[in-house]
């Protein structure tokens, strides 16, 4: 029986929205606030989902400690305390945290292999939040 | 087609055993939750149902009818109990998150008489949720 299972994570980070090729006012214009030179933070959460049969044995769709220990390392120890403008994931990109979504989609479709990717959704602040499912 | 959802709060204890592993594999499997004694949580169920809305009441589905099945099947038959030795599905399968939701979709299933069962959602903390859409 298929079920889906949601994990949520916590990291802190900064960035700054910020197109290089763009005159300041224009800067001022697309990002506001968030264009402050001197970059700001949010407490992101992100909701992995992922999705399978449950293990007759187990009664898991997949073992947390193998959910827990990719995310720890990959997207956590990743991202924790970092500002996301100055990270090569995002070089020459706007660290957008629709962005991110997608990268952090990218990390577990690519990498973890113990159960179906379903999505992957970023609160940035209580307010805003992302949800991305693929490549429709 | 609206959809309607209902929370139900129960706490409740579980340990996670399977008898035909050897005593070394369950602690491998389930870790800190192998813990013969037990250890609780509160659980957060939530159910959706899907229908059309009665012309008349302007209802998708009698609230009052969802609230009493709900605790009768699942809150008050969960709340306050040790899942593994008290609820009779768990005397042969894990009582994980995946689990509980599964049992909670069974139990509510055969009452839903107007409106449909879309999904049941078990939170088992804040960070933790599993959902069961039915056997598609
Ligand atoms: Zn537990």
């Amino acid at each position: 029986m298929k079920v889906h299972l949601t994990r949520r994570y916590h990291f802190a980070a900064s960035h700054r929205l910020h197109l290089a090729d763009c005159s300041d006012a224009e800067n001022q214009r697309i990002y506001g606030k968030c264009n402050n030179p001197h970059g700001h933070g949010h407490n992101y959460a992100v909701e992995v989902t992922v999705s399978g049969p449950v293990d007759i044995a187990t009664g898991m769709v997949c073992n947390l400690a193998d959910l827990d220990g990719f995310s720890n390392k990959e997207i956590v120890e990743r991202f924790d305390h970092t500002n996301l403008s100055m990270l090569p994931d995002f070089e020459g990109e706007v660290p957008t945290t629709e962005r991110l979504c997608v990268k952090i989609y990218d990390i577990y479709k690519r990498s973890f292999k113990h159960a179906h990717l379903e999505k992957v959704r970023i609160e940035e602040t209580a307010k805003n939040s992302f949800e991305y499912t693929g490549r429709a | 087609m609206i959809y309607l959802t209902r929370k139900g709060e129960f706490a409740a204890s579980h340990y996670y055993h399977n008898p035909a592993f050897t005593p070394e594999e369950n602690q491998r499997v389930f870790g800190k939750c192998a813990n013969m004694n037990g250890h609780g949580h509160n659980y957060v169920l939530e159910v959706t149902v899907k229908g059309e809305i009665d012309e008349r009441t302007g209802f998708v589905v009698d609230l009052k009818e969802l609230k009493d099945i709900m605790n009768r099947e699942v809150v008050d038959a969960m709340d306050h109990r040790h899942l593994n030795k008290e609820v009779p599905e768990f005397a042969s399968a894990i009582p994980t998150t995946e689990n509980i939701a599964i049992v909670a979709w069974k139990r509510l299933q055969p009452h839903m008489k107007v409106a449909k069962l879309h999904r049941v959602r078990v939170y088992e903390n804040a960070d933790l949720f599993a959902d069961f859409y039915g056997e598609e």
